[in-house]
């Protein structure tokens, strides 16, 4: 054992000195790693920030000549004379709506395909029909635009827009919602694409948390002689409740914040009509058609557009995120 | 039957047939929405896209070349300029900080990041970039894509990295390898399938993007690679094509949608089967 | 690592593509859709001549005004001409490059290119919201012989800052008073009503698109896309065609010598045989350059397509600039614009 030890001792004087060089570069290397890691995370932050501070310098401006009316103001008039008038409120009400009405439309779908996704759908089945779904995720937003003003503006137009109007002619509110006349490019229209935007993102979301349920708590209720129907609404949906809705709140966010699908087929039109089938706009639709030739408050006011979107997106994002999160703790990881 | 189960079990069929309808209203759409992308697109596709230019309007023949090279070159450049930081980052999340506060913030916000809508990055690069440069370029465009990519990359490298099992990196460790070392040989190398997958799907995500190319790249009827000019792109260039009724830009548009959707569709069935394949063991 | 043999050839990637500039000169120009047709018409033929290119962005006069203020194109094309001040502020020199009509563009069923007529005070009623429908009694006035559908009208309009809104508008505003006062002129208003679409492209677009729709365009985009265009009633009451003949009756009325910066507006012109939207379309430079050699070169576009580009332009139904004219421009550049 000494000999060993003594050999040992004999052979580390020389390799000392080389281990301390290289253990010295080591040193060096991980540090500047560490601090390539550290910097880059820091860039996102960085990021957020800068998109932050970017926005409201150029916003304020705007700002600052329209205070809180800007948010009450419909009257858009970036020519008049001797300032211009410029109010948010079109785009604003047009977000909101089309957005609303793609939920509407969305969620319910969206769930629907979940619920057959994996109660109802043969096992052979599931992947495929789940791959499809997810593929609408993947087309370009453009073509959505694209395939709505060729495809979707007319067959509304022609056919179910006025059919509609037809019938709810006689009842009070209805009639005026759902208002002619019929158009190619109308906030229906928009709302339509928004809701087969979002489609896949509320399906996967929803079949991912439905999966997470325990088989027991779902076995359980059957043994008891409930119907699927009631297994889904009594157990199922009760237990992925928050991640649901945090799955429609980050579909929200997309939708909020969709431009070439609703630049296309919304009509461009600043006034608040009553009725879904007349033009709108919505704030990414009119930045993405008035930016490039606006200049001073007019592009002040649409800098600012663009933070009240980023705003809103934030919170509603914010939102689904901590309600993502509480499932996840849920489930233990 | 027990009379207190027929109407639940109707209740239940009713419920199951919606279900199964809105799944093929779903598909249906998916379906409308493919065919009339393919049936235009189709029609328009020829080896003359790849090799001519962009025409002007009301005029015959003509291609995308410089819109797809554009596009690529766009795109390669806001990987290569996101994904390296987005790997980076996900690193310090995953080895360096991995339970500290700061790191579930950091998370936080790109995953806002992920979703916020890209005409407002196109904006802060509009205001950040192409106003004190004095004009469009192709640069600003290649760094919109770079934030837009950004978290994307960020978000799949930590949750690949965070995959990888810890007794590797014991192991490493254990045996005298300095931390980066370890990091870069032991832990990127097991995860290295799924850092890949992050890009496709970063490559994919970037290539469909529109609206941040609309005030920082614009776009150019001809050739150009030069980053310090407009950079012809096919998005942009699909934008302007389709808006216009000349025929001849109608049929390129549909084409280079096509062309856009394939590559993009194919990116992602390619991210799924590889991080649907092999674990990183 | 997998990484670094890649981020190296992406580098060298890059900087052999960024090295690499362009070779020809290109001009680079931004602005109205009017004359998008004739211009690129020009480019094409310019580029084959002389080996240079014009890379001309058709985004709408108003964007065209920024982008030269801003510097950032060589030149800004607009049809909505800027006032003498105006142009002396900012240093611009302004001149018109060509000419045309604006005409009424409609989506009907049955009714074939020419058929349809309406007046200055109808076409307002219209754009107002007022008429509503097709068969419209002021409609019916004009049109005895059509048979017009008990539709609704579907009004384009423009969405983006446009010299074609400001010389529409204008006539709109002097055919019409409701329509001075409720509306006015200018390159983007306040429409009543109205979808609206980006660029003379896009009003086409829509209007062939949208059965029932009624929009205005350049005539050279409703002639390519082989829209139904409408007759007008002139100032004078006559009944015109949207032919060259009429769009030459209205230019042959302006006086370009006496105008500071070429300033006139086209619309509404007296004469029997004039087209009531005529518009000058023009071109927007600083007198002193920062890049001289660039505006040279431009310059040196805008003569050619003055010596040799009048065929082309008549092609497209476009009015090229009389020679009298030219030569009063030509004087105009040596005098302002100092790129030497």
């Amino acid at each position: 054992m000494t000999d060993m030890i003594l050999q040992e001792g004999a052979a580390a004087a020389p390799t000392n000195v080389w281990r301390a060089k290289a253990l010295a570069s080591f040193k060096v290397g991980d540090s500047v790693f560490k601090l390539l890691a550290q910097i880059a995370a820091a860039t996102v932050l960085l990021v957020l920030g800068g998109i932050i501070i970017s926005l409201i310098i150029g916003a304020w401006p705007a700002i600052s000549t329209y205070g809180v009316d800007f948010l009450t103001t419909q009257r858009w008039a970036p020519n008049a004379r001797p300032n211009p008038v410029l109010g948010g409120l079109g785009p604003i009400y047009g977000t909101l709506v089309s957005s609303l009405i793609a939920l509407l439309i969305a969620v319910p779908v969206g769930l629907g395909i979940s619920i057959f996704l994996t109660e109802l759908c043969p096992q052979w089945l599931r992947r495929p029909v789940g791959v499809a779904v997810e593929l609408l995720a993947g087309i370009p937003s453009i073509i959505y635009g694209m395939w709505g003003f060729f495809v979707l503006g007319p067959m509304l137009a022609d056919t179910i827009e006025p059919a509609i109007v037809d019938a709810v002619a006689d009842i009070p509110i209805l009639n005026v919602i759902f208002a002619g006349p019929a158009s190619n490019l109308s906030l229906f229209n928009a709302s339509l694409v928004l809701a087969i935007m979002i489609l896949p993102f509320v399906t996967a979301i929803s079949r991912d948390v439905f999966n997470t349920v325990p088989p027991v708590l779902k076995e359980a209720a059957y043994g008891l002689g409930c119907t699927t129907w009631e297994v889904v609404r009594r157990v199922v949906i009760p237990y992925t409740r928050v991640g649901v809705i945090g799955g429609v709140m980050l579909a929200l966010g997309r939708a909020l914040g969709e431009t070439m699908a609703v630049t296309f087929v919304i009509g461009n039109s600043f006034r608040i009509t009553g009725s879904i089938f007349g033009p709108g706009t919505t704030i990414s639709a009119a930045i993405a058609s008035e930016f490039a030739e606006s200049r001073d408050l007019h592009q002040s006011a649409l800098i600012l557009l663009g933070l009240l979107l980023f705003v809103l997106t934030f919170f509603v994002l914010a939102a689904a995120r901590l309600m993502l999160m509480r499932l996840e703790r849920k489930q233990g990881i | 039957m027990n009379p207190l189960y027929a109407p639940r079990r109707r209740k239940s069929k009713i419920a199951m047939a919606l279900c199964l309808g809105a799944t093929i209203f779903g598909l249906a759409w998916l379906t409308l929405i493919l065919f009339t992308l393919f049936w235009n697109g189709f029609a328009g596709l020829s080896v003359a896209l790849f090799t001519q230019m962009t025409p002007p309007p009301n005029a015959q023949g003509g291609g995308l070349l410089n819109a797809i090279v554009g596009s690529l070159i766009l795109t390669l450049l806001g990987i290569g300029i996101g994904a390296p930081i987005g790997v980076f980052a996900g690193t310090y999340m995953a080895e360096y900080g991995r339970f500290s506060k700061i790191t579930s913030v950091i998370r936080f916000i790109n995953d806002i990041l992920l979703s916020a809508p890209s005409i407002i990055i196109g904006l802060f690069v509009y205001g950040a970039v192409v106003v004190p440069m004095g004009g469009f370029s192709g640069l600003a465009g290649a760094l919109a894509l770079a934030v837009i990519a950004l978290p994307v990359v960020v978000r799949t490298t930590e949750d690949m990295l965070l995959l990888v099992p810890t007794q590797l990196r014991e192991a490493a460790v254990a045996l005298g390898m300095p931390r980066s070392y370890m990091i870069r040989k032991i832990t990127w190398r097991a995860a290295r399938v799924g850092l890949v997958t992050g890009l496709l799907l970063a490559v994919a995500r970037v290539s469909g993007e529109t609206a941040p190319l609309l005030f920082t790249a614009l776009s150019n009827q001809f050739w150009s690679v030069d980053l310090l000019k407009t950079m012809a792109n096919l998005p942009v260039t699909i934008n302007n094509f389709i808006n216009n009724p000349d025929p001849n830009w109608k049929r390129l548009a549909w084409a280079g949608a096509l062309l856009i959707t394939l590559a993009v569709l194919s990116l992602n069935i390619v991210a799924r089967s590889l991080s649907g394949g092999r674990n990183p063991k | 690592m997998t990484f670094q043999p890649l981020m190296r050839a992406a580098a060298v990637a890059i900087v052999a593509f960024t090295g690499v500039t362009a070779q020809a000169a290109d001009i680079t120009g931004a602005g109205a859709t009017f004359p998008f047709p004739i211009y690129s018409k020009w480019a094409d033929a310019y580029k084959t001549a002389t080996g240079n290119g014009l890379n001309y962005q058709s985004i709408g006069s108003g964007a065209g005004i920024k982008q030269i203020q801003a510097k950032t194109v060589t030149f800004g094309a607009t049809d909505m001409p800027l006032k003498a001040d105006a142009l002396k502020k900012d240093g611009l020199v302004q001149w018109p490059m060509v000419m045309g009509g604006i005409v009424p563009v409609v989506n009907l069923e049955g009714v074939k290119p020419g058929e349809l007529t309406l007046d200055g005070e109808t076409l307002a009623d219209i754009y107002l919201g007022k008429i509503t429908k097709w068969d419209d009694a002021a409609i019916k006035k004009l049109n005895a012989k059509l048979t017009l559908p008990s539709t609704a009208i579907t009004v384009v309009r423009r969405s983006d800052g446009s010299g074609t809104t400001f010389n529409f508008t204008d006539y709109l505003s002097k055919a019409s008073k409701t329509w001075a006062d409720k509306v006015g002129a200018d390159s983007a208003v306040e429409w009543p009503v109205g979808v609206g679409a980006k660029g003379n492209d896009g009003v086409a677009g829509n209007v062939a698109q949208t059965k029932n729709s009624i929009g205005y365009v350049e005539y050279a985009y409703a002639k390519q896309n082989k829209l139904t265009f409408a007759d007008m009633i002139n100032k004078a009451g006559k009944h015109v065609a949207p032919t060259v003949a009429a769009f030459q009756a209205a230019a042959a009325n302006a006086d370009w010598a006496n105008a500071p910066g070429y300033y006139q507006i086209l619309t509404n012109q007296p004469g029997d045989a004039s087209w009531p939207i005529t518009a000058a379309t023009f071109i927007l430079m600083y007198g002193e350059p920062a890049d001289k050699a660039a505006s040279a070169e431009a310059i040196k576009f805008f003569d050619w397509a003055f010596a040799k580009g009048d065929k082309m332009a008549e092609e497209l139904d476009y009015i090229p600039m009389p020679a009298t004219v030219t030569a009063l421009i030509r004087k105009t550049w040596a005098d302002s614009i100092k790129n030497k």
